[in-house]
């Protein structure tokens, strides 16, 4: 069998052994509802506080706020929606950014056709939000920001700390989708003053189908699933329970292992990031170059589009991603892409690698020599590389 | 998600190039939703196809749609290769996932495109052969 090389650790994360045998007893031994008063039942129970635990540590939160959900899109659904139903006598004016996850910006767009505003914050051509922008859009009926801690496409860290200290002073409760984040850069809620954050347990070698919201003790939140009492009564359904416990041995590890994780990460991704730019010309990166998750680069190679140089990469074992408009299923390119200023072609021609400590260096260098050797391809029966030499002459120099 | 004959065109695609003086040319598309198409025809003096080539800007479906449009109006007649349909380019590929049919269209397209430049050099009228439409989505919103 062909060698797998995974670059799309921002779509989801094997889960580790040590998570694995974690939630292993959870399925057929330890198997009981954590509600009952019997002692399976309390197996159960213990294994969800503790879960509950590890994971409110990482983030400096205390257990009892931590929420249990499906989910990333369900913790976004439900911080937008309730926040927006219980401070409806305040106002019904929320910020976000233009380069948020569809599970916010989808929610936004519900929000907007309930009554709610949403204003669309800029970004630069780095992905930053300008925190004077911030500060100019709040209203005395702003109830709520919803920041991005990380981006998923172009990896931009937002200044989180700086934005929660705004959104304290002017008393608005502020919301940050972190499930890029959460378990690979530090994350406090009380330095950064959030009061809602949305982390999903698949990005970080968790399990699938499992995420958490994190509440800040005071905020006013309705139910988003109804039903029995689960979750202090705030999120009903019968927890899950070998889920909960992955995600919080997966958020132990991550804790545990985050600095040096960073560092390697961060190297390694520096080193990819110069060989491509020095290897390949007319090619741009995207996003910043130091305010980056540590596993993320992505880039556009002029004159190609993306997914044809998907699909000539899976044919060499590796595994990326694209913003183009082929690979959205839809006419547009990433909405990313494009709030960063690229002119659409540009934007159909980028390339997302995500790696995790698993990836070796000899792997980012078979990949650099695969995607070189593509993207020539892809020019040579490129019409609009065509026209460039014509314009240019045959041998252009510089981007 | 593609078809084997799909893929192999894209991985092995005919006809990839450009042809000097060529009889006609055509470039169809736009880079706004990511596929632009130019064909290269040499026509002889019979008006028979004797030479296809491309050049595409796309995603793995337009450059199989590109090389299959290419293989099929080689060796036919001017009239036959305005029967070379977007359906038939298609059916050739064993089929496209409903997204990407509009790659098989860009490729009939392209076709025209060509024909029409080769028309206009030469002041022919070639029954059926409509002006090509500078951007192909107009065209697919029109018939949607």
């Amino acid at each position: 069998m062909k060698k797998i090389i995974y670059l799309d650790h921002a779509a989801t994360t094997p889960v580790l052994p040590e998570v694995f045998e974690a939630m292993k007893p959870y399925f057929m031994e330890s198997y009981g509802n954590p509600s009952p008063i019997y002692s399976l039942a309390g197996e159960a129970k213990g294994a969800v506080e503790e879960a509950r635990e590890k994971l409110a540590g990482l983030i400096g939160a205390r257990p009892g706020e931590i929420y249990f959900t499906a989910g990333g899109s369900e913790s976004d659904n439900w911080a937008l929606k309730a926040v927006a139903e219980a401070y409806a006598a305040k106002g019904k004016h929320i910020i976000t950014t233009a380069i948020e996850h569809h599970a916010v910006l989808h929610t936004c767009q519900y929000l907007e056709k309930q009554g709610c505003e949403i204003t669309y914050l800029k970004v630069d051509e780095d992905g930053l939000i300008d925190l004077g922008e911030l500060e100019a859009a709040i209203r005395p009926d702003t109830v709520l920001i919803s920041v991005m801690a990380a981006n998923n496409e172009i990896g931009t860290i937002e200044p989180i700390e700086e934005i929660g200290r705004i959104a304290k002073a002017h008393g608005v409760l502020f919301h940050t989708d972190a499930v890029q984040a959460f378990g690979h850069i530090p994350l406090d809620v009380e330095r950064m003053h959030i009061d809602l954050l949305s982390a999903s347990g698949h990005k970080l070698n968790g399990p699938k189908g499992v995420g958490l919201l994190y509440v800040r003790k005071g905020v006013k939140l309705g139910s988003f699933i109804h039903g029995g009492a689960q979750e202090r009564g705030r999120r009903a359904g019968t927890e899950n329970v070998p889920g909960i416990v992955g995600f919080g041995k997966a958020a132990q590890i991550a804790g545990e292992r985050m600095e040096e994780r960073m560092a390697e990460q961060t190297a390694l991704r520096d080193y990819l990031i110069g060989r491509v730019l020095a290897e390949i010309p007319y090619t741009r990166l995207n996003g910043s170059r130091t305010r980056r998750l540590p596993g993320n680069a992505n880039f556009s190679f002029q004159f190609i589009e993306g997914e044809s140089l998907l699909i000539l990469l899976d044919q060499q074992g590796i595994c990326a991603s694209s913003g183009s408009a082929c690979t959205s299923g839809s006419l547009d390119p990433s909405h990313v892409l494009m709030a960063i200023g690229l002119p659409h072609e540009i934007a159909h021609g980028s390339l997302r690698l995500t790696f995790s400590e698993e990836t070796a260096r000899e792997d980012i260098d078979f990949t650099v020599e695969q995607v070189k050797q593509s993207v020539e391809r892809l020019r040579g029966m490129s019409p609009l590389y065509e026209d460039f030499v014509k314009q240019n002459g045959r041998q252009p120099e510089g981007v | 998600m593609y078809s084997e004959k799909v893929m192999d065109h894209f991985m092995h695609p005919r006809n990839v190039g450009e042809i000097e003086n060529p009889s006609g040319v055509g470039t169809v598309g736009n880079a706004k939703c990511g596929d632009i198409m130019r064909m290269y025809l040499d026509i002889d003096e019979n008006g028979v196809i004797q030479e296809a080539k491309f050049k595409t800007f796309g995603c793995g479906a337009a450059v199989a749609t590109s090389s299959m449009a290419t293989e099929l109006v080689k060796g036919k007649t001017v009239q036959e290769a305005l029967e070379v349909t977007n359906k038939a380019v298609m059916e050739a590929l064993d089929g496209l996932p409903p997204v990407k049919v509009h790659c098989s269209l860009l490729a009939e397209e392209a076709i025209h495109a060509a024909l029409w430049d080769y028309a206009k050099k030469n002041g022919l009228q070639i029954e059926g052969l409509k002006e090509p439409v500078e951007d192909i989505e107009e065209r697919i919103e029109e018939e949607q």
